[in-house]
């Protein structure tokens, strides 16, 4: 019950910092409350149990994120055009896109139900059969790293291609101590 | 008792949200950011003790470093204006 109580209420924050930052024209005014909009998720996801996802979401949302929003915010300026301007056909969509997920979520099973697919599927297999099929004796590094080991794999892949990608534009702009741009490092 | 301390901290966190909203000047939301990873650290670590595992305190520690990372880059965007090389004037502007 008590859990309950502090999902609505979090819930509840979530909802007015998301109208915050939409409400906000200072774009840094912005980025802060993003960074409040993450940690109030990553609450929200350790009362969920998942506390992996909550972790992943307060280091990328509330740290990087924020960091690379303010990067960006260097280079281009702090001050949304005001300019609002109420498209009506993308008004419609985002309704039609809404309603059509709140009539997919009664389909969704209960919290916390045992006999979803989720739940009868394949974890029975993963937590009878993985010591002895695998031998790792951590059920998740075995799920990652065999059973869904191409998968990991192709996901490693896609990280390290968005590393470098990233590394070289970073050390395009670096400068020497003239000012100039240094040809070597480039 | 903890879930007294918890409801407690849940208003804490609508106040520091709320500070952030109507605060004026820049430093007031740097600040309620701050105030707010605060509050989310010790929500982590109440919660972990309501539900009776408080091994959730590991997370809140880890929560704490990254709060206090982001502040420091924060500050640091507002000492140098930049940030992804360092000022040739000034050395310490890399981190």
């Amino acid at each position: 019950m008590t859990v309950t109580i502090i999902n609505i209420i979090l819930l509840c924050l979530l909802v007015i910092a998301a109208t915050a930052v939409n409400q906000q024209r200072n774009l840094f005014a912005a980025t802060m409350l993003t960074g409040i909009y993450s940690l109030i998720s990553a609450s929200l996801f350790v009362c969920l149990d998942a506390v992996d996802v909550a972790f992943t979401e307060a280091a990328v949302g509330a740290g990087i994120a924020t960091i690379l929003f303010l990067g960006t915010l260097a280079l281009t300026g702090f001050e949304e055009k005001t300019e609002v301007k109420i498209s009506v056909p993308g008004l419609i969509i985002v309704l039609i896109t809404g309603g059509l997920l709140m009539y997919g979520i009664q389909d969704i099973p209960e919290f916390g139900n045992p006999d979803t697919p989720v739940q009868t599927y394949l974890a029975g297999k993963y937590i009878g059969e993985s010591a002895t099929e695998i031998g790792v004796p951590n059920l998740v590094t075995s799920v990652l790293a065999s059973y869904r080991g191409y998968d990991t794999f192709g996901e490693t892949t896609v990280i390290f291609t968005a590393g470098i990608g990233i590394l070289m534009l970073l050390g395009r702009g670096r400068k020497n101590k003239k000012g100039l741009l240094d040809e070597d490092e480039v | 008792m903890f879930e007294v301390a918890t409801y407690l901290i849940l208003f804490a966190m609508s106040l520091a949200l709320i500070s952030a909203i109507i605060g004026k000047t820049v430093y007031e939301k740097i600040l309620a950011v701050n105030i707010f990873g605060t509050v989310t650290v010790l929500f982590i670590a109440l919660f972990g003790f309501l539900t009776e595992r408080p091994e959730f305190l590991d997370i809140a520690l880890v929560y704490a470093l990254i709060n206090f990372i982001a502040t420091i880059a924060i500050l640091k965007f507002f000492e140098y204006g930049d940030m992804g090389r360092s000022s040739h004037i000034n050395d310490e502007a890399d981190i």
